[in-house]
């Protein structure tokens, strides 16, 4: 029998809002063990949380960019539980009703921009907990509490994907948004995504969901994938066995490929939810309602759709470009400026200026690198005033200092010489000089002609225009 | 006459008048500590080193001519529940026997901006819950009126502290009643101010939304004085208001006349002693005579107010008392084996079987399948109650009512019967549910016992309550506590 996977996902995702959400303790990753830590955040005897405005602020743009409604009267919930990294045994969250509900995202699942519309149930606000420390030098454990109210939002999905590679688009959406928006950091590896990930199989055809078993620790863009494929093998296998799924929690562990039973539904654990009465309700007027709003800027999926559908750029010059907002911004003034090919600023864009970016660890914002320089230079090359190779030389210069193009080339004498009359000579001089070469090009061997153009660009110290070189070469051998 | 006999308004006017110092004052309360606190018994700890330090402080800004304000130099006892830095904060439980906060509430921090003396950490219930101070890990606070009575409680300590002269003035907090009930017991003033009006930071929390810090005293002008010092936004604390607060010493008038009082037939009735009843009915009258005009009320949500209220606080406290773990601070059980039967042992150990009740009371009442029921349906009744005060006060301009249904009972008569324990708290519970104000005032005695009357007014009309003790001062000549001989 065949299976559907059917999945939702529970990201998390980390603000990168400058203090933490209930207290004014620093929101940063990697400081010292126990440095950002105020009464509340070791859950201090008689400490009281004050909401910083900034997370509420930052969770409703995430709900706009979703097509959440939001709900502008809601309140703080404890979820009530006992862990050493959690000092107050409680998660102040929010229960019954979440910040933003009800939206969609519409994720991209292959080349030709096909999405996939998977459902966003709710986006709440919620804080860290800390962190467990083990060690070899000490046998029990120890706990690092800096992670402790760092704001979370909690995006809950609708069972809506159906399979693996549909659940990794949709991941990679809620990515690519959190980034465009600003509001996270997006670090896997520090943990600034986590993912819960809620898997269940059924028949195909079938519109009845199977019992959904629910995955911890996903912690990857694609562990996530593994670890879907792995849950729906493990399901299948029990019930092509004539076995029958029970409701669990299970850890994925990724290093081995599998995961394991946490906890079953008879041990699910009673939260004791209620309302923080620390808080008092959070009450979230039009007015700024209407200033979020207006801040959501056009999303990568639809960007990256329009790119492809208005510029005929294909799927993965697209993609790179909307994966950071600067970058696809910069793209843009580029194409406005109509100097030049789409193709061709991404290729320089992605390509060269891409690579000199990252060998200094610097990005667009800290260059000299105007759109009307960086087009300027391509639109040389697009006329033939200076070779593709010159332009590199060209990009080298003008991305650190205030030169234009042009000065670069009559500086440098980079022009490049597609004047018939001046390289006929020097064509006829290597003609001379390489008998041989040219007897093999005669005899059918195409690639000695690559040798003599290589000759003549020699002779023209780089200036020659290969492509009129190779002309005159094919016309003197004709 | 010593010093520890006076009102802080008394001693504030000796000391801008030089007639003596700040650290005679901390010295002769500190004497009067050193006669009868071993028969006492208010204080968990006590602080007399640093006492006399902001003492000392206090006289040299006196002696470089510098203005002081109406508490410097004032010792005051801080109950055990409010955070005081590198000061032992028991809560009176030996979950907390050895901690020492590292910061201070936000009450104490505006007092250290007031230059008071804090005298030490008060008594009380374990982490507030009881009505008589005997549920305190540490010790049995006594009634310095009778020595075999209970002080009341859970603010105990810091009731008996003023009442004995072992403190001029103090703080204690209120869930239930904690500070009228015991005002009431020990023959003092104690005000539980209008929720939100104090910062609870710094307060460890018994039930978040119905916990309030409020001040003690035996003159309304030293009760109206340490209000106005304590009350105020405060950043650190989301439930307070932000409002403008008038100088309530200053507003002091005593004016009563046309004040409409209304007396609810409910806080009058078979579980309360009729000579409790007759003496605040008398007291009334003392102050119909005056010029008041007393109606009669009913309140009929009252009945349901105990039940409601052990459902709300106890489900708070449930889940503000899992932090006391054995992680982070505070007792550890010494063998245990994996970190769940740590929690337990260190649980089972750490909290007295009040606390434990009220625990599991507060556990019960929020877990799947009993939430509505329960804490929803008290939440109900908690917005029925509020609207039923709010419908009395059009009619009248304060209620009064006895605080305490009885005079200070026997040590261990109530203990082993927590229903009867509960019920001392019935004409003080309506009034944190409602998150109004009500300030306890001794109105007489029986059989030596002081009886205390209530005033119970809107939200925020503390300036009101204070004026209407302030007459019935003045009708008394001026005087309502004595510090009895110990």
């Amino acid at each position: 029998m065949n299976y559907t996977t059917v999945i939702g996902l529970e990201v998390h995702a980390e603000l990168s809002t400058r203090t933490k959400i209930y207290c004014s303790c620093k929101n940063s990753f990697g400081s010292e063990v126990n440095s950002n830590c105020c009464p509340n955040c070791t859950g201090m005897p008689g400490s009281l949380p004050t909401l910083n405005e900034k997370v509420v602020e930052y969770a409703i743009r995430m709900g706009y960019a979703t097509h959440c409604t939001i709900n502008p009267v809601c309140k703080a919930d404890r979820k009530n539980y006992f862990y050493p990294d959690l000092p107050k045994a409680y998660q102040i969250s929010q229960f019954d009703i979440p910040l933003c509900e009800h939206g969609f995202v519409d994720a991209i699942v292959d080349e030709e921009g096909n999405t996939k519309r998977v459902g966003v149930t709710r986006i709440h606000i919620e804080e860290d907990a800390g962190k467990l420390i083990h060690s070899e030098s000490f046998s029990g454990s120890l706990v690092d509490l800096n992670r402790c109210g760092v704001p979370l939002i909690e995006i809950v999905s609708e069972p809506d994907m159906r399979s693996a590679h549909e659940a990794k688009a949709y991941l990679d959406a809620i990515r690519a948004i959190l980034q465009y928006l600003d509001i996270s950091d997006c670090k896997m590896q520090e943990g600034s995504i986590r993912c819960d990930v809620n898997v269940s199989v059924m028949p195909e055809g079938s519109t009845e969901f199977g019992t959904r078993c629910e995955m911890k620790n996903v912690n990857g863009f694609s562990a996530v994938e593994r670890a879907i494929e792995y849950e729906a093998r493990r399901q299948i296998e029990i019930l092509e066995a004539g076995g029958t799924i029970s409701q669990e929690t299970r850890r994925w562990d990724d290093l081995a490929g599998k995961n394991f039973l946490l906890r079953s539904k008879e041990d699910a654990q009673d939260y004791r939810y209620f309302p923080e009465p620390d808080l008092g309700t959070i009450v979230v007027e039009e007015e700024l309602l209407e200033q979020l709003k207006a801040t959501i800027p056009e999303l990568p999926g639809a960007k990256l759709l329009r790119y492809m559908k208005e510029t005929g750029l294909p799927f993965f010059d697209a993609n790179l470009l909307c994966e950071n907002l600067d970058k696809a911004d910069y793209f843009e003034r580029c194409l406005a400026l109509g100097k030049c090919q789409p193709k061709a600023i991404t290729n320089w864009l992605l390509g060269d200026v891409s690579r000199i970016l990252n060998e200094k660890n610097k990005t667009l914002a800290d260059t000299s690198l105007t759109p009307e320089k960086l087009c300027g230079m391509i639109a040389l090359i697009e006329s033939g005033t200076i070779s593709n190779t010159a332009g590199k030389t060209v990009l080298e210069e003008i991305i650190w200092s205030d030169k234009t193009p042009d000065q670069v080339v009559k500086e440098k004498g980079l022009a490049q010489i597609s004047d018939t009359s001046a390289l006929e000579a020097i064509v006829q001089a290597v003609i001379a000089a390489n008998e041989k070469v040219v007897a093999d090009y005669r005899g059918g061997k195409t690639n000695a002609l690559g040798f003599l153009v290589g000759q003549c660009m020699r002779q023209s110290k780089g200036q020659g225009n290969p492509a009129v070189i190779r002309e005159l070469l094919e016309k003197a051998q004709g | 006459m010593s010093l520890y006999q006076l009102t802080a308004k008394e001693l504030h006017e000796k000391l801008h008048r030089k007639e003596c110092s700040a650290t005679e004052i901390t010295e002769s309360v500190f004497g009067r500590i050193d006669a009868c606190e071993e028969r006492v018994g208010a204080y968990v700890t006590l602080d007399r080193e640093n006492a006399l330090a902001a003492a000392e402080a206090v006289d040299k800004k006196i002696a470089a001519g510098e203005e002081i304000g109406p508490l410097a130099g004032i010792p005051v006892a801080v109950k055990d529940n409010i955070c005081t830095k590198d000061v032992l904060t028991t809560c009176s439980s030996r979950m907390l026997y050895n901690f020492k906060p590292p910061y201070n509430a936000t009450v104490v921090e505006r007092l250290l901006g007031a230059d008071f003396v804090m005298t030490g950490k008060a008594n009380m219930d374990e982490f507030a819950m009881g009505s008589s101070c005997e549920t305190s890990y540490f010790k049995k606070t006594r009634n310095p009126h009778d020595l075999s009575r209970v002080p009341g409680g859970s603010s105990g300590g810091s009731a008996a502290a003023v009442a004995a002269g072992e403190a001029v003035l103090s703080l204690g907090s209120d869930t239930g009643g904690s500070i009228r009930q015991p005002a009431s017991l020990c023959g003092v003033i104690g005000l539980k101010p209008t929720y939100g009006s104090v910062s609870r930071y710094g307060l460890v929390a018994f039930a978040s939304s119905l916990d309030q810090i409020g001040p003690f005293g035996r003159c309304v002008e030293d009760v109206a004085a340490l209000y106005g010092a304590i009350c105020g936004k405060d950043p650190m604390d989301a439930t307070t208001a932000r409002r403008d607060y008038p100088d309530f010493t200053a507003a002091l008038r005593g004016e009563v006349k046309g004040l409409r009082i209304g007396i609810p037939k409910e806080y009058f009735g078979p579980g309360v002693d009729p000579q409790v009843k007759e003496t605040v009915h008398a007291a009334l009258r003392e102050l119909e005579g005056a010029g008041a005009v007393l109606k009669e009320i009913s309140l009929p949500g009252t009945d349901y107010a105990l039940s409601a209220y052990y459902i709300i606080s106890s489900a708070e406290a449930s889940s503000n008392l899992a932090r006391f773990d054995g992680v982070k601070y505070g007792y550890r059980a010494e063998e245990y084996d994996g970190l769940t039967d740590m929690y337990e042992k260190t649980r089972s150990q750490g909290f007295g079987d009040e606390v434990k009740r009220r625990i599991m009371l507060g556990t019960f009442v929020l877990s799947s399948g009993y939430y509505d029921a329960y804490y929803n349906k008290a939440k109900l009744f908690q917005k029925s109650l509020r609207a039923e005060f709010a419908a009395a006060f059009e009619d009248c301009d304060l209620i009064a009512t006895p605080a305490s249904p009885t005079t200070a009972f026997k040590l261990g008569e109530n203990i082993g019967d927590p229903l009867k324990m509960y019920a001392a708290d019935v004409c003080t519970i309506a009034v944190n549910i409602a998150g109004l104000p009500g300030l306890s005032l001794p109105c007489g005695a029986v059989q030596g016992l002081p009886v205390g009357m209530q005033f119970i007014g809107p939200r925020f009309s503390e300036e009101r309550l204070f004026d209407a003790a302030y007459a019935f001062q003045t009708i008394r000549g001026g005087k309502l506590c004595d510090i009895p001989n110990l």
